[in-house]
């Protein structure tokens, strides 16, 4: 169901599935996933000889396929997997395979509303995108790097444009490799090209790119940056402004690019996962000040605190709250918000989790294999045999917490001030 | 005699001295010097007092005896020295000497380092002459191309993105058949264990991944392997100069364990991505140690048995000799865990090589030599007479190594000197010997 408006958001506990245990009719069961609205929890299920298919609280599908792998929900709540029927490839979706299938499927992707659904292919050894089981018209002798635009109308991919001979030197400095928009390409070929990204409108596209092997830059829409720099990192366009920011490297040193444009003097040891919140005025990224060092940068300013490992950087849309994870050789990790680190160590922790409002954070966390949720700073009274990441109300009174204790899958709607 | 006597045709090192000029040269040079090296380089240089002691450190020296241009100093002598000396004012004909002497007559070993009375690392140096090759464009064909590869696919042998998933399935299927419920885990989020490996893996040693597999199934492991990119912790970048793509390589791999919110990484039995990934790439990046811990498949095995997961049907017929990989011997010192899983794995002795452990010799297969590709068979093979020597002294039919470079290393040496050896990953040891289930 989607949206989270239509959720069921009366506080209380239901138990949605008594028991995860494996049927007798399975030989075996998969890793579990929930819903986004934690009112269905899924596996897929061995079933011998008879193939695979998915459990949904604990009812199968009424098809088996012959291999299944990767089972996702999309945000309005359907279960799709990767499967295989005649040794062919395609989507299995709430238990249907589409129409269409290929030689081979992989990497499922969902618009933001979860009306889209998305899949790279390869038929005949070409290779694209389809969308809702369509493929492009034009395939490609390679594409990877995927992206979906968040409405789910535009897809992009980097697309292999012409063949190289093995070990051909020549042809790969001459540029074999370029975007293709909804299957068609830009047109312009280059020596390398990573991380196509859309806009929130999904009409723009930006990517970076290598034009020798020792010149990076940023292309948008298929016209390059003037500049060439040292090195970049992935583009991402300001959702105010249209304008684009990219980590630059210039003479060793990581700062932040805009249109081209240095913004942040290029001073640190790294720079990447640059943020920019809804209003387009607030850009924060993981920053390294100095060497094995990282820290939040926020508006070119870094916080005065640091640890080995930094991950997982959140901004409120407004910008208002900016969240993000440190660690220490992937243990002790610590919750930091706003430039001060919550209380408490964890052995892992999960991106964090803004309100609507922005009002609220919460935090999955892990301690000695059993799981939780930090809420503003405080752990949740309750420990779980696994947590999935919370979801909080439109509102941002309530938090929905999906949870198994022991071999049953609950769904919990709890009050936020109270939690 | 010295580099410009023996050289080699190469497209990759053709191509790149054809498009260079004296002032291009000296350009790049000069600001690789004045912008990536400092006080290291400059003691390295002012110290060394040419007294020799490194040349019976080097594989190459050895199997070239009275030859000086082999010994570390004579090949810091014939690259980094004249670059200083000339300040960078060289021709394109030198440039092509010095590529071909700094990527295939050093493989980066560092037991010269041992030697060194005052501790010079060449390899460091050798490095930076890589570098600046590198920057010039001029480097061997072959590893130039695996270079492009990491580039466009993110793994060394330009496996596509289906490829890889498909591999992992259709070992997955094989080993069931012998292996009932036996799962090769994609993205499972929280595993304990992130198993990472080689693109030769998938592309030809399938065998591997299949072992791999069916240890992690009988030792009840909670693992996991990549379904998107990152999955190959290998890195020709590293040993081609190009680090910014060394850089890139390392970060999909590591962004790929974090997004997965694993515990640990282990890799398989490779050498040179382990120096990429706890070493080199990670701190070009930023990070003073790996930013999620990386266990190298023997000290893996290690725990597995001192943990009582590994359970053995038989012993594999001794004796054997071991082959120390150098990145994981002496760059990470797991020579003792080797041999403890080498006596739990085997029945009779070890033989070992001499020297052994920290002071071994190379393979002359790694620090990227080997992926210079057909050119340079022979200056690897020839170069290193010493390892046959040694291998042939200890008179044993076995050797392992648990080391993708040495493996093809080795088998050209045995194969060249008519040895009868087999090579053996310790992988395939643990999977012959294992339990298993009766099916």
């Amino acid at each position: 169901m989607h949206p989270p408006t239509l959720w069921n958001w009366e506080p209380g506990q239901r138990v949605i599935l008594s028991s995860i245990k494996c049927p007798e009719v399975c030989a075996w069961v998969e890793e579990p996933y929930a819903s986004p609205d934690g009112e269905k929890l899924a596996m897929l299920a061995s079933m011998g000889e008879d193939g695979f298919t998915a459990l949904v609280n604990g009812e199968q599908w009424g098809n088996n396929f012959e291999k299944a792998w990767y089972p996702r929900f999309s945000p309005d709540g359907r279960l799709t997997a990767i499967v295989q029927q005649d040794g062919m490839w395609t989507l299995a979706v709430d238990g249907e395979a589409w129409e269409e299938s290929f030689d081979y499927l992989w990497g499922t992707q969902f618009s933001s509303e979860g009306d889209v659904i998305a899949a790279c292919i390869q038929s005949g050894g070409e290779y694209g995108l389809c969308l809702d089981g369509t493929p492009w018209e034009t395939l490609y002798e390679n594409a990877n790097q995927p992206v979906l635009s968040a409405d789910g109308q535009s897809s992009a991919a980097v697309v292999q444009l012409e063949s190289l001979k093995p070990a051909d030197l020549e042809g790969f400095a001459a540029g074999v490799y370029g975007v293709a928009v909804n299957g068609v390409s830009w047109g312009t070929n280059y020596m390398n090209v990573w991380t196509p990204t859309f806009d929130p409108q999904g009409k723009r596209v930006a990517a970076q790119v290598r034009t020798t092997l020792y010149d990076y830059s940023i292309v948008v829409d298929g016209k390059k940056w003037a500049g060439n720099y040292g090195c970049v990192w992935e583009p991402r366009f300001n959702p105010a402004t249209g304008s684009v920011v990219a980590p630059v490297r210039v003479a060793g040193a990581w700062g932040l690019a805009q249109d081209d444009q240095i913004i942040w003097e290029p001073k640190f040891s790294q720079c990447w996962h640059q943020v920019i919140s809804q209003d387009g005025k607030n850009i924060a990224a993981i920053v390294a000040p100095k060497f094995g060092a990282f820290t939040v940068v926020m508006n070119g300013k870094p916080w005065s605190i640091s640890m080995p490992v930094v991950t997982d950087l959140v901004v409120a849309r407004q910008g208002e709250v900016v969240a993000a994870l440190g660690n220490t050789d992937n243990r002790g990790w610590r919750v930091m918000v706003d430039g001060k680190f919550w209380d408490g160590v964890w052995d892992m922790a999960w991106t964090p989790v803004i309100s609507p409002m922005g009002g609220h954070v919460a935090v999955k966390v892990e301690k000695a294999g059993r799981q939780s949720l930090v809420v503003d700073g405080r752990v949740y009274p309750r420990e779980f045999t696994k947590v999935w990441e919370p979801t909080f109300s439109p509102d941002g009174t309530k938090m929905l917490i999906r949870a198994l204790d022991k071999d049953a899958f609950l769904r919990i709607v709890a009050e936020v001030g109270r939690a | 005699m010295g580099i410009q006597e023996r050289l080699i045709e190469d497209v990759g090192l053709r191509r790149g001295v054809s498009q260079l000029t004296p002032e291009k040269i000296e350009k790049v040079v000069n600001a690789v010097l004045k912008g990536e090296t400092g006080a290291r380089l400059k003691t390295y240089a002012e110290t060394c007092m040419r007294c020799g002691m490194c040349a019976e450190a080097c594989h190459f020296a050895g199997s070239h005896p009275g030859d000086p241009s082999y010994t570390p100093a004579g090949k810091v002598h014939q690259t980094m020295s004249v670059l200083l000396d000339k300040k960078g004012r060289v021709d394109p004909d030198f440039v092509y000497g010095m590529a071909q002497l700094a990527y295939t007559e050093c493989n980066l070993c560092r037991r010269c380092v041992h030697l060194c009375p005052i501790g010079i690392d060449t390899a460091y140096i050798m490095s930076t002459v890589r570098r600046i090759c590198h920057k010039l464009g001029v480097t061997p064909q072959y590893m130039q191309d695996t270079a492009h590869s990491h580039a466009s696919t993110f793994n060394q042998m330009w496996v596509k993105d289906d490829e890889w998933t498909d591999s992992l399935m259709w070992q997955e299927d094989e080993a069931r058949e012998e292996f009932p419920g036996l799962r090769i885990p994609l993205d499972k989020e929280g595993a304990d264990i992130y198993y990472s490996v080689i693109a030769p893996e998938p592309k030809f040693r399938t065998q591997l991944i299949y072992q791999a597999a069916a240890i992690m199934h009988m030792a009840g492991v909670d693992w996991t392997m990549p379904a998107q990119t990152g999955w190959d912790n290998s890195d020709m970048c590293m040993f081609s100069g190009d680090f910014e793509m060394m850089g890139r390589l390392k970060r999909q791999h590591f962004e790929s364990a974090q997004k997965l919110k694993v515990k640990r990484i282990v890799m398989g039995e490779c050498g040179h991505a382990f120096r990429s990934v706890y070493d080199v790439g990670n701190r070009w990046l930023g990070w003073r140690w790996h930013p999620v811990p990386v266990i190298h498949a023997v000290e893996f095995y290690w725990e597995l048995i001192q943990e009582g997961k590994i359970k053995l049907a038989k012993k594999f017929p001794g004796p054997v000799t071991i082959q120390d990989p150098c990145n994981i011997v002496r760059g990470r010192g797991l020579q003792e865990k080797l041999r403890e899983v080498t006596r739990f794995l085997v029945d009779g002795d070890i033989i070992e090589m001499h020297p052994n452990r920290e002071h071994n010799y190379c393979c002359a297969a790694g620090g990227g030599v080997i992926n210079c590709g057909p050119p340079f068979k022979n200056v690897r093979v020839d170069g290193n007479l010493v390892k046959a020597e040694q291998l042939k002294a200890t008179g044993v039919k076995t050797v392992i190594t648990p080391c993708h470079n040495c493996h093809g290393g080795l088998h050209d040496i045995i194969h060249h000197h008519k040895l009868g050896m087999e090579l053996k990953f310790l992988s395939d040891i643990i999977y012959e010997c294992m339990e298993k289930p009766e099916v």
